[in-house]
């Protein structure tokens, strides 16, 4: 073992981390592309305001998009999200409106909350060893059934609301919009932790190779227990922010965006099947259909168009992702032979 | 569906020389226990609904039961192949409203409803044949792939159509024998188009998947796939054509969704795919594939129609209804993994006897 | 080597049974430090339950566990772990999309300041593990796309991590090159070097005596007996495995083998392998034997259609296959039973008469339909035939033993009445009398006129069945040999790419 051969060996690790940084590069240079394509046609498009926008009409959904994550790599998903998010503002607003909760507590509570239909998920998830897919399904026709019997046809008004609350959805600080600052604090705080901490690496290990992470004894049920508890209480935090960006819920608050969720977190690199992907990526994967969407009607394109190209994009997302893991599956190989 | 971490079923124990017989009299009759369940629960359905109304068990209903339920069941038709060979169609919904949409956006531009019908149905086909072509050739997960064209066939829809309801102001009302496709029974009885053909595709598809080479490979294939592949069953080819049909099947739907309403927007039928999957899987077909009958998603199906009636015979919330389909649709896969998780719970409270 | 102290690892007279089936009747062996013992028997003489009782996944029904010199009791793997055993199994389960280092300290990462993860750290010393091993692999690299040889290494490295002082070997050469042999030889001398005690559980008895100081057999569950290497032979060896002479196992009548039904000529797939040219006539068994890993089950494969192949061609009866139509081949009367019972071979949760109609099903419809009954006739019809023990047609083929569903396996593709019979290790996972059975059918077969194409690792079963022996080495075939001059030399000599001798 010359010292040569062990320099390569640590270059090695270069190319890997390359690999991995990849897909966030990629959709920032997407991003970036769309923007200045869109502002060619209509200047207005790369405003302090129209950026503003972008960053708040992405924030809630790459919120929800970084407790997916956590679900998703461990080959789960949560369909429920959107429900949550829906049920949670709701009863924030009821609580400001009849109870003149501090403003403070209406974030905790609609953490609660969302915690709550998580661990509920996760109770069935792993106790029961339902497939995700159904329970969250389930809890989605649920929860939203449960929220629309509490608000009963009725809605919850912006004079409800206290103003400090729902400063933090149009407010800004040093030019950003709060709700970007909160919803980039939970990605970078979160991100790291599932980089740097035991536990959520073994959140990758149960996606990447259940029957192994069983073997190395890795408590699955409670991971993937406490993956369905954050990723509950972030729909639910969202669930908070969606009140104090709109000022005012119903019923229908919520509705459709889990797989918009979904879409987000797939796009960003996060694998369907589990044991990889990052919050910044799903993060950003919701920047980028939010940017895609605005610069639509930036560029005139009526609003008609925006799921077709969500989907388009969703499904180019994935076919890329498997092209991508095919070609380093064989240059991997490859390189073995080279060198056995 | 590739399993989800934590929801695989326990496997049969079997050291090198095999295990002590848990084998199939267990399966068998757990899976005639599952549909003797739902009779059982349909019975309690139409007591229920019959003790609150005394018009429950006429005619009306019957015609109600098809009017709400019959182009949906329609579309669980499909469903229950792709599930049973361990994959999934989201986009089943989209479809529908998409093929309606089609048709609606035709009529609009002066087409005849035959040829805007007919392209409907070549829109399921394409449809289908992409799902089937990402899936299948491309070996994308089905439960991405169909989020995706979810997402995509609803954007085609609202392309189409944007706001506007079809037949607008301005247009031709559909013609009287398309409306009554929706609106009257067949012959004048009490049994609805949707319904009279629903039966036929159950009694089609029953056959198909009980009785033939086809139905059994389908089981083969959700089971086993690699040992179907080894025995010479062409999954690719299967899996590909059960995508198109499932296009074809809820376009069809989504033609008789517009007769129905007589009026057709790009967002008909939004969300109702997880109603097709709640009948499917509450109808006993596994979500890991391999298992389920078709009697038995036809009686699931029975009882999310008859319930939702009785229930709204009853002025009870559709909140309620919503909160009930939830549930039936939890019950279905917590039931079969109960068993399992308490006999866990018991093994683990019971300490292993002492060794000498 | 072998120290006075106590040994790391000693079993006595363990005991599973799993309900009517007596998995290990006595379970015994002794591991010492700096020792690699080797672990022999048949299939089904219960190595794998004792291993699995060394690896804590079972808890035997009665018998011993000491662990230097003192009585233990694992309650599960991670006891067994803790203790210092590590089993590296044969199928090596690493997480694909994490790193090599990732794998090797999964649950126990090097931490920095504020219990972070310490990358650096955690490379480092993943590098000092695989230079102490003497070998080189990337620790960043993501395990996905690793050789099955570089997997077991970073299993091992594993291990060693966890101060693994017991290192079970699970058939670790099963999937490896020479050369990759060779470095495991050379990483278990180190292993001993370090104090460890190694268990080497293999079928490859020129390997055993390469790199093993102690030998012990067992068969039927039992322990035989154990002895230094040097005081045995391979006969001895066998014998003890066997119980009885090598020639009654194998009976083979003469045949006279009549007109062509196979012809493969230039058949390549691009990297897996190339220009493969041979005949198989009717009335006889034509053995494809070679190392694993040398291409055997992916000709079988792609003769099948299977696989696709990339150039030449595959003749049945005279006419030319289609590329990759399994059902072509099936219409042309070719059968194949898999290498993997359990997840090629048979549908596990299926009833036994379906899995033996799966490949029939065309011949039992009327108008499309199914009938039942005679799906039910041909099962029993063959499940005599081949004398499968089973409870009822509608069990489960999971109930059966391993031998009983081979039968069934078998049963499947007979019921077709091929020309050619492609079989894919006919006797691994079974025991010792299904054995005999399924070689005595296989020479009933080719005496009434069928062609066999048999891929065998078991070099006794290539010399005892084969009227023809093809050798393949790393995609190629080095030598066709007649049954007169193949013998156990000339075959490992063309599997492992020797130059004869003079």
């Amino acid at each position: 073992m010359t010292a040569g051969a062990i320099g390569r060996e640590i270059d090695g690790r270069s190319w890997l981390v390359g690999l991995l940084r990849a897909r966030e590069i990629g959709i920032v240079l997407l991003i970036a592309i769309v923007v200045i394509v869109t502002s060619v046609h209509n200047s207005h498009f790369l405003t302090a305001n129209s950026v503003q926008q972008l960053l708040s009409g992405a924030a809630i959904v790459a919120l929800l998009g970084v407790g997916e994550t956590l679900v998703l790599v461990t080959r789960n998903v949560d369909l429920s999200v959107g429900s949550v998010l829906g049920l949670s503002a709701y009863v924030v607003g009821d609580l400001f409106k009849h109870e003149h909760i501090p403003v403070w507590s209406g974030f905790v509570i609609g953490i609660a909350v969302g915690m709550v239909c998580g661990a509920v998920n996760g109770l069935i998830v792993t106790a029961l060893r339902v497939p995700s897919l159904v329970v969250t399904l389930g809890m989605l026709y649920v929860v939203r059934g449960v929220d629309s019997k509490i608000v009963n046809g009725n809605r919850i008004d912006p004079d409800a609301i206290p103003n400090s609350f729902t400063a933090v959805g149009y407010k800004n600080i040093l030019g950003v919009p709060w709700l970007a600052v909160i919803v980039a604090i939970v990605v970078v705080v979160v991100g790291f932790v599932m980089r740097s901490m035991r536990s959520s690496r073994e959140l990758y290990a149960i996606g990447s190779n259940p029957d192994a992470a069983a073997l190395a004894g890795i408590p699955i049920g409670r991971r993937v227990f406490s993956a369905f508890v954050v990723s509950g209480g972030l729909a639910g935090l969202g669930g908070a922010l969606f009140l104090a960006l709109h000022a005012q819920i119903d019923n229908s608050g919520g509705t459709g965006y889990e797989l918009t969720v979904v879409a987000a977190a797939v796009v960003g690199g996060v694998a369907i099947f589990g044991g990889s992907g990052s919050v910044v990526g799903a993060a950003l994967g919701a920047l980028l259909l939010n940017t895609v969407s605005q610069a639509l009607v930036a560029s005139r394109v009526s609003s008609f168009w925006n799921d077709a190209i969500a989907g388009g994009l969703l499904l180019c997302a994935i076919a890329f992702d498997r092209w991508l893991s095919l070609r380093v599956t064989r240059s991997l190989l490859s390189a073995e032979r080279s060198t056995a | 569906m590739t399993s989800d971490v934590v929801a695989r079923p326990a496997p049969a124990r079997s050291s090198g020389n095999g295990s002590s017989g848990n084998g199939v009299a267990h399966r068998l009759r757990s899976v005639l226990r599952w549909e003797a369940g739902l009779v059982v629960v349909l019975a309690a359905v139409l007591i229920y609904g019959s003790g609150e109304s005394s018009t429950f068990l006429t005619g009306t209903t019957l015609f109600n039961l098809g009017y709400n339920v019959g182009y949906i069941a329609i579309m669980a038709m499909p469903m229950t192949f792709i599930v049973m060979t361990g994959e999934i169609d989201l986009s089943v919904a989209s479809m529908l409203g998409l093929s309606g949409s089609m048709v609606g956006y035709l009529w609009h531009h002066g087409w005849g409803i035959w040829p805007a019908m007919l392209v409907a149905i070549v829109v399921g086909v394409v449809g289908g044949a992409l799902n089937g072509f990402l899936v299948v050739r491309v070996g994308l997960p089905s439960i991405a792939v169909t989020i995706g064209s979810l997402t995509l066939y609803r954007g085609i829809a609202e392309i189409l159509l944007g706001s506007q309801t079809i037949p607008a102001p301005n247009d031709r009302p559909f013609p009287t024998w398309f409306d009554n496709l929706g609106a009257l029974g067949v012959a004048g009885s009490q049994l609805t188009w949707s319904t009279l053909f629903f039966l036929v595709f159950a009694v089609i598809f029953g056959v198909i998947l009980h009785l033939t080479s086809l139905g059994r490979s389908l089981y083969a294939i959700g089971l086993q796939p690699e040992a179907a592949q080894f025995t010479g069953i062409r999954v690719a080819r299967i899996k590909f054509w059960l995508y198109v049909a499932s296009g074809v099947f809820c376009a069809f739907a989504g033609i008789l969704l517009t007769a129905q309403n007589a009026s057709v927007t790009y967002n008909a039928g939004t969300g109702l795919e997880l109603n097709v999957v709640a009948m499917v899987l509450f109808g006993g077909v596994s979500i890991f594939g391999g298992r389920g009958t078709i009697p038995g998603v036809v009686l699931s199906i029975a009882i999310f129609a008859t319930l939702q009636i009785a229930l709204t015979d009853q002025n009870v919330d559709p909140n309620v209804q919503n909160i009930i389909t939830g549930l039936l649709l939890l019950i279905s896969v917590i039931v079969p993994n109960g068993g399992e998780a308490l006999r866990r719970l018991r093994s683990r409270l019971r300490r292993p006897p002492r060794r000498r | 080597m072998a120290d006075v102290a106590a040994p790391r690892l000693e079993l006595e007279q363990a005991v599973k049974h799993f309900g009517a089936v007596h998995a290990l009747d006595d379970g015994s062996i002794t591991l010492r430090a700096g020792e690699a013992h080797a672990l022999l028997g048949e299939n089904g003489a219960g190595k794998s339950t004792l291993v699995k009782i060394l690896g804590g996944v079972y808890r035997p029904d009665a018998g011993v566990l000491r662990i230097d010199g003192e009585a233990t009791d694992f309650s599960g793997p991670a006891a067994s772990r803790d203790a210092g055993v590590s089993i590296i199994f044969q199928e090596p389960s690493l997480f694909p999309d994490l790193s090599v280092a990732e794998n090797i300290f999964m649950g126990r990462q090097p931490l920095a300041a504020g219990r972070r993860i310490d990358r650096r750290r955690m490379e480092r010393e993943a590098h000092s593990i695989f230079d102490s091993l003497g070998v080189h692999i990337d620790p960043a690299r993501p395990a996905r796309g690793l050789s099955v040889a570089d997997q077991q290494l970073v299993e091992i490295a594993k291990a060693l991590s966890l101060n693994a002082r017991v290192l079970v070997m699970d058939e670790p050469t099963a999937a490896l090159t020479n050369v990759e042999v060779q470095r495991l030889f050379d990483v278990i001398v180190t292993l001993r070097e370090r104090g460890a005690a190694v268990l080497f559980i293999s079928h490859r008895l020129e390997e055993v005596f390469a790199c093993c100081q102690r030998v012990t057999i067992m068969r039927d569950g039992r322990f035989v007996r154990t002895a230094p290497i040097e005081d045995v032979t391979i006969d001895d060896i066998i014998r003890s495995m066997v119980g009885r002479d090598l020639e009654t196992l194998f009976p083979k009548s003469e045949t006279t083998p009549k007109d062509v039904v196979l012809e493969v000529e230039g058949l390549s797939s691009v990297g897996v392998f190339d220009d493969i040219s041979f005949t198989v006539r009717r009335g006889e068994i034509v053995a494809l034997a070679g190392l694993v890993g040398a291409g055997r089950t992916e000709v079988a494969r792609a003769i099948f259609g299977i696989d696709r192949y990339g150039a030449g061609s595959v003749r049945v009866g005279g006419r030319e296959l289609p590329n990759g139509r399994p059902k072509a081949a099936m219409a042309a009367g070719v059968a194949l039973v898999p290498e993997d019972r359990r997840q090629q071979g048979l549908v596990m949760d299926m009833s036994i008469d379906q899995n033996v109609a799966l490949a029939s099903l065309s011949r039992l419809s009327a108008l499309g339909l199914i009938r039942h009954s005679s799906e039910r006739r041909l099962a029993t019809t063959w499940a005599e035939k081949l004398q499968v023990k089973y409870g009822r047609m509608r069990n489960t083929v999971s109930t059966l033993s391993g031998g009983n569903q081979q039968k069934v396996v078998l049963g499947k593709w007979l019921a077709r009445e091929p020309q050619l019979l492609i079989i894919d290790e006919p006797t691994r996972g079974i025991d010792v009398g299904t054995k005999a059975e399924v070689h005595r059918l296989l020479d009933g077969l080719v005496a009434g006129g069928m062609a066999v194409l048999m891929i065998s690792s078991e070099l006794p079963e290539v010399l005892g069945m084969a009227d023809r022996v093809i050798v393949l080495r790393e995609g190629r075939v080095t030598a066709q040999l007649a049954r007169a001059e193949a013998t156990e030399d000339a075959v490992m000599r063309a599997a492992t790419g020797q130059v004869a001798a003079a």
